[in-house]
């Protein structure tokens, strides 16, 4: 069962296809997120999965419906472009917001209150939003978004503009809401949060998918370096090294060879390479990103991510 | 349909209460005393201004006992007339004895006359302007007449035999009505009508737009906007009425005597209140669907001031075909949506049929259903663009016009 399907998805803005034939499908009960640099079409691509916007061409489902409005009680969502009331209280806001998926006002009210404890803000829950940090209104938002137990909840680049202790609070909240059968979808431009939450991502640049999967199949693609140290620095054992071996005096890079790494380790000891030190390193997501996405792509995303990465 | 009206007032509700804790619900409230105080002290103050400046003053230069009995006179008619009826008298001169020629009676700036009354009484000449001899001829004859007779001329007492309409009172009079009816329909539409625009911008500039819109059909959010400035509109209304009665109880002026409308009082009421709903539905959903699509409150401005030209124009148009009972322009304007409220409010005063109303209240709640309908399509046909996508044709003309193919 999937929490979103979505054939040949289009959206256009005067001629702009800012969504270009999307085909995607995410599980029930995972953390996906969506990666792409800024403009990549993320966030058209959520709203009009969402149905805040309609599509100008494709089939989309959420929940199992096609009418993605009439899936609102199920769903949470969090925008991008934060909004809040401000002369609203904190906990009126968490009620407001569960009011608008079906809860009763009193009921979200004190859910709110619950929730606000929780994170140890009981004391700002009378407190109008204005008085808040910009942090404290976000995580206020952010519990708008929760407060009605949805099924699926979307988070439109939720850590950007959160500071390390705050990033690290929401990653705790999206794994506790996964552990619960809930189905997180996140859209970022920093990998690292995608590489420690995801089990599976999709990859987005210029309204195109390029790739949607497991976050291991995406690192798969590439395969692992091996980093390799010899007391000697010729012998028989070079012949077992694959011609595209690059060396840095006793050191020696290369990728893992198909064979895998056996028949490497028994040519060098048969060679008497004298190994000092031998490591396999299994590519991070980043280098897949640029192996999918590419690296001008790549390159935007870095850009992106100074000040807001780990 | 149930979700619709649900979520709607859940948006009502919190919109309600946050204008009615706003300062400028007060403002709001406070509006349409500004021009009340301001007419009132103007027309105080102009009338004070004119009473002292133009009270004419007739000069009596008559011989001392024929200038007496015509004062006499004065005061005894004004006994009948009202005090007010004749003009001022004060005795200027006696000629035979200053021998002054009437003109010199009249340079004086400090008597400040407007006439001067030499002669006698058989023969009075009135000396003055042409358009102040005319305005006081009649009275001084008629106070010479009068004085001459010395008191035995009497008026005759007449009796009053009222009816409470006439042939007169139905075309003619309702007219007076029927503006005021239309008046009032039209300056509540447009007063509230901003106000669920400003509402709107002020909610896209919250960003919170977003979030109702993930959260709730766009139906939901117009239709709650709506609801809430209709309450507060309501609640103003019931408020400016209740000072209005008040302030008339304890100054103490008589209402104003509206002639009776055709369809009468009551009926005549309710459905003033019907129209100016539906009026305020209909501009107040056009006013969404523009606020939807205008990014900024200058865009705003921009795209409102001629809508509220139009609607100038329409309420001109209707107090217009008032005077065109049955002709094919009267019936334009009552079926024209957006002018149908003020004509049939002035139908109401004029005809008594019933039916015709009924029609004219479905055509509009359908036509102000098809606006908040088109609001929310170009709505999701024209904003929440993000990212490339939004900064590729991010003008403000695009934006609101972006519906419309254009060539090129």
């Amino acid at each position: 069962m999937y929490a979103i399907e979505a054939k040949g998805l289009v959206k256009q803005f005067d001629g702009f296809h800012a969504v270009d034939g999307v085909d995607l499908k995410i599980p029930e009960g995972s953390i996906f997120g969506i990666l792409g640099p800024n403009g990549a079409g993320k966030t058209t691509m959520l709203r009009t999965l969402l149905g805040i916007i309609d599509p100008d061409a494709g089939t989309r489902s959420l929940l199992g419906s096609d009418r993605p409005i009439t899936q609102s009680r199920n769903v949470g969502y969090l925008p991008e472009e934060r909004g809040l009331y401000q002369s609203m209280r904190a906990v009126d806001t968490i009620a407001f917001m569960g009011a608008l998926r079906g809860l009763s006002l009193k009921e979200g009210a004190k859910k709110g209150r619950a929730l606000l404890e929780e994170a140890g803000l009981g004391y700002a829950a009378e407190h109008q939003i204005r008085q808040l940090s910009k942090g404290m209104a976000q995580t206020v938002q952010l519990m708008g978004t929760i407060v009605h137990d949805p099924k699926l909840i979307v988070l439109d680049e939720p850590f950007s503009g959160l500071d390390a202790l705050n990033q690290a609070k929401l990653e705790k909240m999206i794994r506790a809401q996964a552990a619960k059968g809930v189905t997180v979808i996140f859209s970022t431009h920093v990998i690292a949060h995608a590489e420690r939450l995801c089990e599976r991502i999709a990859i987005i640049a210029k309204g195109k998918i390029s790739f949607d999967g497991l976050v291991s199949e995406a690192r798969d693609r590439l395969r692992p370096q091996v980093h390799l140290e010899t007391e000697t620095l010729d012998g028989p054992w070079r012949s077992a090294l694959p011609l595209e071996t690059k060396s840095e005096g006793h050191w020696w890079h290369f990728t893992l060879p198909e064979t895998g790494v056996e028949p490497l380790l028994t040519a060098l000891v048969e060679g008497k390479a004298g190994v000092k030190s031998l490591s396999i390193e299994r590519p991070g997501l980043h280098d897949a990103f640029v192996a999918i996405a590419g690296e001008a792509v790549a390159a935007e995303m870095d850009d992106a991510d100074v000040g807001e990465a780990k | 349909m149930k979700e619709i009206i649900r979520a709607a007032f859940v948006i009502a509700r919190r919109d309600f209460t946050a204008i009615i804790y706003s300062k400028a619900f007060i403002f709001f409230l406070l509006g349409p005393f500004f021009p009340v105080l301001v007419g009132f002290a103007a027309g105080n103050l102009g009338g004070q201004i004119a009473k002292e400046a133009s009270q004419p003053i007739v000069g009596i230069a008559l011989a001392k006992e024929e200038a007496g009995k015509i004062l006499s006179a004065r005061e005894s008619l004004s006994k009948t007339l009202g005090d007010r009826y004749f003009a001022r008298m004060v005795v200027v001169g006696d000629p035979a004895a200053d021998q002054k020629a009437p003109q010199s009676y009249l340079a004086k700036k400090s008597d400040n006359l407007s006439v001067v009354v030499t002669g006698t009484l058989a023969k009075p000449v009135i000396t003055g302007t042409a358009n102040a001899i005319q305005r006081e001829r009649a009275d001084i004859e008629l106070l010479a007449g009068y004085a001459q007779s010395g008191g035995t001329m009497t008026l005759p007492r007449s009796t009053p035999d009222i009816v409470v309409e006439s042939a007169n009172n139905d075309k003619t009079l309702r007219t007076v009505t029927a503006q005021g009816g239309q008046f009032l329909i039209f300056f509540l539409t447009i007063l509230l009508a901003g106000m669920v625009l400003s509402n709107l911008v002020e909610e896209k500039s919250n960003k919170i737009i977003e979030i109702l819109a993930a959260s709730i059909p766009m139906e939901s959010v117009f239709l709650g906007k709506l609801f809430a400035m209709l309450g507060m509109a309501l609640l103003g209304i019931s408020v400016w009425t209740t000072v209005g009665l008040v302030g008339f109880a304890a100054i103490g002026p008589d209402l104003p005597n509206f002639p009776m409308p055709a369809v009468g009082w009551p009926m005549f009421i309710g459905l003033c209140f019907t129209y100016f709903i539906m009026a305020y539905l209909m501009l107040g959903a056009l006013f969404l669907g523009i606020g939807a699509m205008a990014a900024t409150v200058r865009e705003v401005q921009t795209i409102s001031m001629p809508v509220t030209m139009a609607q100038l124009i329409n309420f001109f148009f209707a107090s217009y075909a008032l005077t065109k009972t049955g002709e094919p322009i009267e019936q334009f304007a009552a079926i024209f949506p957006f002018s149908s409220p003020f004509a049939m409010i002035g139908r109401a005063a004029l005809e008594p049929v019933l039916w015709h109303h009924a029609v004219a209240i479905i055509g509009q709640a359908l036509f102000a259903i098809l606006l908040l309908r088109l609001g929310v399509y170009l709505f999701k046909k024209n904003v929440m663009k993000s990212g490339s996508a939004g900064r590729a044709k991010d003008d403000g003309a695009r934006r609101l016009f972006g519906f419309i193919k254009m060539p090129g």
